[in-house]
């Protein structure tokens, strides 16, 4: 199967500091590639460099085999790369259906410059909704999302990146500030997204959650790839010591 | 077997779904508060004191709290993207002062008017794109020099006194009537209802409470921060321009020292209505409810005799409670939280 998104000799210098150093990436529609390393391995340098939040000072980025550069997060997004940052990116004030939309609300007339078009509320919300039910997450869109538990919260961050991201869903340490249920239900939701043919990266420390929905795993170590298997029990000890630089 | 199975689970839950509820009706009276307040006092100061409830004394009460509330509509969308306009009091006055100039030198109804709103719509450009373009962390130090600025030159220009003259359709608007109603009253109405179809249907009221809600959520999601900010500015200005019609209508002049701390009230008003301070949070009502809070306490006092300077004082202790009730709030939806993520697990 080929990829859907493909990075090649991805560069990045920040200063005397090596952020990223020739890294090649690869994953493809129906996998969940996990994106392991220490602190200062370079995975946030890539997630940041793949979302377009920050531009690389070489290497190539391709989307079906065609070459794309990012200069903002809307540029990501209009190729259909979604990402779930650590901190989720929410506005806790507004209900779900809202925090779905926000920069890309539903409105019109479209001979209307964007901001005083009209909201199509009624078709947001049913949307957010079917996106939701779609996940199996339970959830109304009445109240504001920051009166929801940090599962939800992040059950909404995940559901807002699969019902835009067409072909990849990066998610930075879903499951860090969540207890074991609520690590259960976002786990579910990354394997529903493979299930959807969605193209998913997962940052995470998290080993055993890595383990059980991860099929490929790729380790950055002082900006540079230094293995990529398969995540298991017999390669479990091997991907520990190359994140740590025991060696493979 | 499964009804005791379902008996011990009824009974594993219901002291969570209780502790929810009443959480919720916490919540719901937190929310509710700033309105319940408001109709007390209402009623109370009708049972104290009977002048109150004569159409007369509602007039009065609409015309002396229409500033306040239109100040407040603007300072409510300042308020909702964290930030705080000083400058509206000034503005009301050099607005005054400037159209009550235009007036002396040409008698157009039409160019005093824009002139008014002009100067106010061009102090918030002025707050808005310097607190943007200058990268500045909070417009509190930006407005407050522009309430120095902005009130120095309306004393400036109006050589530290009162220009008189007005013309009839700006008198007409800022102290007319009909029958008891003053016209500023439908002014206010008029406004509410277009900040109210603003920050509830349009794509900019949603971007507003977005940028008030996360700022850095707001940038990642591709809203024009920078663009929300400085219109928010600019309509705060506006409003206040309008202030300062009906200020220069109501005096017939224009006044350099017209709208003197008034942009506390305007702030008061936003916070006693229940909107946050700390952003993202707030409605029309919010402004509105704020502004006859304080226009009715006022006026309650004023029938009762009361020293004007306990009147600065109630404002104030308002205040306070006002935002104590924010704390509050705030705490009751950590634990609605907390509740809830009990509930899930």
């Amino acid at each position: 199967m080929t990829a859907v998104l493909s990075v090649k000799g991805a560069s990045k210098r920040f200063g005397a500091v090596v952020g990223l150093d020739d890294v090649d990436l690869d994953v493809r529609a129906g996998e969940v590639l996990a994106l392991l390393g220490d602190n200062g391995a370079g995975k946030s340098t890539l997630i940041k460099a793949l979302s377009g939040a920050l531009p690389l000072d070489r290497g190539v980025i391709e989307m079906d085999g065609r070459r794309v550069s990012f200069h903002s997060p809307a540029a990501a997004r209009n190729v259909g790369i979604e990402t779930v940052y650590q901190d989720l990116a929410l506005f806790d004030n507004l209900r779900p259906s809202d925090n779905f939309y926000a920069g890309r609300e539903a409105a019109g007339p479209r001979w209307l410059p964007q901001s005083i078009r009209v909201l199509r509320r009624k078709e947001m919300a049913a949307t957010t909704k079917s996106t939701l039910e779609r996940l199996q997450v339970r959830l109304d869109d009445h109240g504001a999302v920051g009166l929801l538990s940090g599962g939800q919260r992040q059950a909404v961050a995940v559901a807002r990146a699969a019902a835009f991201a067409s072909r990849v869903v990066i998610l930075d340490e879903p499951t860090a500030a969540l207890g074991l249920r609520e690590s259960r239900r976002v786990l579910d939701l990354i394997l529903r997204l493979r299930e959807e043919q969605k193209a998913v990266i997962v940052v995470s420390h998290a080993m055993d959650h890595v383990m059980e929905v991860a099929d490929r795993a790729i380790v950055l170590r002082r900006g540079r790839k230094v293995g990529e298997l398969v995540p298991n029990k017999e390669t479990y000890a091997q991907i520990v010591s190359l994140i740590v630089g025991g060696g493979a | 077997m499964g009804g005791g199975r379902v008996r011990v689970e009824m009974a594993a839950t219901a002291p969570h779904d209780r502790q929810y509820r009443a959480l919720h009706a916490a919540l719901l009276g937190l929310r509710a508060g700033p309105a319940l307040i408001l109709f007390l006092l209402v009623v109370v100061v009708s049972l104290t004191t009977p002048v109150f409830f004569t159409s007369r004394n509602i007039g009065d009460v609409f015309s002396q709290t229409a500033v306040i509330a239109i100040l407040g509509l603007g300072q409510l969308l300042v308020i909702i993207t964290r930030g705080i306009d000083l400058s509206v009091g000034s503005t009301v006055a050099l607005s005054g002062v400037v159209g009550a100039i235009v007036f002396l030198h040409v008698h157009s109804t039409v160019l005093v008017i824009l002139a008014i709103l002009g100067v106010g719509v061009a102090v918030g450009l002025c707050n808005g794109l310097v607190f943007v373009l200058g990268r500045i962390p909070h417009p509190f130090i930006v407005t407050l020099a522009s309430l120095s600025i902005v009130r120095g030159l309306a004393l400036w220009a109006g050589n530290g006194t009162l220009i008189p003259g007005m013309p009839h359709a700006v008198d007409t608007l800022g102290g007319g009537t009909i029958h008891w109603l003053p016209y500023s009253f439908f002014v206010v109405v008029g406004l509410a209802l277009l900040t109210l179809v603003g920050t509830t249907y349009l794509v900019w009221g949603r971007w507003l409470y977005a940028v008030g809600g996360n700022p850095d959520a707001a940038r990642r999601a591709g809203i024009p921060v920078g663009r929300v900010l400085v219109t928010v500015y600019v309509l705060s200005g506006l409003a206040a321009g309008v202030g300062g019609l009906l200020t220069a209508g109501l005096l017939d002049s224009g006044s350099p020292t017209a709208g003197d701390l008034a942009e506390l009230d305007s702030i008061a008003a936003v916070i006693i209505g229940g909107a946050a301070f700390a952003g993202g949070r707030g409605n029309v009502g919010n402004a509105l409810v704020g502004a006859f809070t304080i226009g009715v306490i006022r006026n309650a006092l004023n029938l009762h005799n009361v020293n004007a300077f306990y009147q600065l004082m109630a404002i104030g202790v308002v205040v306070l409670l006002a935002v104590e009730g924010d704390v509050i709030r705030g705490y009751v939806e950590t634990r609605v939280r907390l509740a809830r993520a009990t509930r899930a697990g």
